[in-house]
């Protein structure tokens, strides 16, 4: 009888025809495996090789809201935060310490914005509504709100962080109080120093944190210049550059607002 | 005769070499981001020992004012690193590979006379299977070490969201100091692995990458044939 030769038909395209194959031996599985596991291993090399020297090599992104970073590292800063997002909740507090964990040298980096004098009487904060009217509400107005008191510790994005006691209203009784809460339902919150020199863009929930402020009070002490009188934010949920100090100018949008730091290659979100 | 043996599965292998470059990458992007508070020093009654870093080595890596490139870098890889060292935990988990990894309770002491033998002070090491007793003990570390990595990272972060890894790792202050102990103990692991590499030789090394060491066997002998004993015939 005879046999079908599958052999012979699958080399009908090469040049010799062996006939069947011979299992391989120890020495040339070594030699097949090492081509093939080293060629791999210097392939996958060279790709990645390859992509960290175009992302390193990257363009930086359109200057817009944001600016700084490159393309694909924004886009990934973007999304990163859609992600952490998810887990932001009002149930999560930052912690606080007693008072007299406080530091009585509080640190401050920046001067941006706050700098020269400003006269407390004659300063009002200015609330942008959607309507397009403008409240200019006074530091007394904002005194005769409850207080609120934090001691928490504050964090620098260069790294630091401090245990610092702040003092004023809740940025959530403000806005109830002062008829905002339309406003709230936009995405974001403004802020700006008076000079337009400083500017924060805060997103809705961060904003309305239970443990967000609208400072006055440093150790039960009216703000000095330098942490931003009359009136500074406190917002425990970012870091420290998003902390505007001495607030002239609040509005809300359902577009990103500018944010100073944004513009120099920091993530937009800054949360923690 | 020459033979091969199984070593390292392909799943380790790929984790191994993809964590090399991206563990590369967040120690690199994470100096970026200490050099803006560098404030870690080795103090010991007082007296500073060393400051990280010195000026030069800044210099030399161009360290300086790279702060928020280094947080783009580093929050990007977070995710790479995370994800690559999870799929060979759960591989060596699911395969049952960390039987051949995870510390025995003899290997706390076996691991010494490793050491000495590794220093040429003892002549016989004791007997191993994959790893011996030290290799357990440095590569099941350096996965709690990744593991606290992340968890400290994640602390430090997100504190406030995730309050409970910030109050895990000793509150956010010690968390930052943790996650930056981490990274030094993996440059001091780096160091050791490499010299340890080397030492070994080129079978050893190929098999992180062809996954198999070749051992010569001496020639089988001989088979004899014996015959079956009445009582253990199989039953017909």
């Amino acid at each position: 009888m005879l046999k079908p030769q599958p052999q012979q038909m699958r080399n009908l395209f090469s040049k010799k025809n062996k006939g069947p194959k011979k299992p391989l031996t120890v020495e040339q599985k070594i030699t097949r495996r090492n081509f093939i596991s080293f060629g791999t291993f210097f392939v996958a090399s060279g790709v990645a090789y390859g992509g960290w020297k175009w992302l390193y090599n990257s363009p930086e992104e359109t200057a817009t809201i944001t600016a700084g970073a490159r393309k694909p590292l924004r886009r990934a800063l973007n999304q990163t935060e859609l992600a952490f997002r998810r887990v932001f909740s009002n149930n999560n507090l930052v912690k606080t310490y007693p008072k007299e964990m406080a530091a009585k040298n509080v640190r401050h980096n920046e001067d941006i914005g706050n700098e020269g004098k400003i006269d407390v009487t004659a300063w009002a904060l200015k609330v942008k509504k959607q309507s397009g009217e403008v409240l200019n509400i006074s530091i007394d107005d904002i005194k005769a709100l409850p207080k609120t008191d934090i001691v928490y510790d504050f964090k620098c994005v260069e790294g630091w962080d401090q245990i610092s006691h702040w003092g004023g209203v809740k940025f959530s009784d403000f806005i109830s109080h002062f008829k905002l809460d339309a406003e709230t339902a936009l995405q974001y919150v403004g802020l700006e120093t008076p000079d337009k020199q400083y500017y924060v863009g805060i997103d809705m929930p961060s904003a309305m944190h239970p443990q967000t402020l609208l400072a006055y009070e440093v150790n039960e002490k009216p703000l000095p210049p330098k942490h931003g009188a009359p009136l500074r934010l406190i917002i425990p949920v970012k870091y420290g550059i998003k902390n505007l100090k001495r607030i002239g100018t609040m509005t809300f949008s359902n577009k990103r607002p500018p944010d100073y730091w944004a513009e120099q290659g920091y993530d937009y979100y800054s949360g923690l | 005769m020459k033979q091969i043996k199984e070593k390292h599965p392909l799943a380790m292998r790929w984790t191994h070499w993809i964590n090399f470059p991206i563990l590369s990458i967040m120690i690199w992007s994470g100096m970026l981001i200490y050099w803006a508070n560098d404030v870690y020093t080795i103090t010991i009654f007082g007296h500073k020992f060393f400051g990280f870093f010195p000026e030069g080595f800044y210099n030399t890596f161009h360290i300086q004012k790279r702060l928020a490139e280094g947080m783009a870098f580093h929050f990007l890889f977070m995710w790479a690193f995370a994800i690559n060292g999870l799929v060979y935990v759960l591989y060596t988990i699911i395969s049952g590979e960390w039987r051949e990894l995870v510390p025995q309770k003899k290997s706390f002491k076996e691991a010494w006379l490793v050491l000495l033998h590794d220093l040429h002070i003892r002549k016989m090491a004791p007997p191993q299977k994959k790893y011996n007793a030290a290799q357990r003990i440095a590569y099941t570390a350096i996965i709690v070490m990744g593991f606290g990595s992340l968890i400290t990272g994640l602390a430090i972060y997100k504190p406030v969201q995730f309050y409970y890894l910030a109050w895990l790792c000793g509150g956010y202050h010690f968390a930052r100091i943790l996650h930056f102990a981490l990274t030094i103990g993996y440059v001091f692991f780096f160091l050791i692995h490499i010299i340890q590499v080397i030492l070994a030789g080129w079978n050893n090394f190929r098999s992180v990458i062809s996954g198999f060491e070749v051992i010569s066997k001496p020639d089988p002998k001989p088979i004899v044939e014996t015959p079956t004993p009445a009582d253990e015939k199989p039953i017909q």
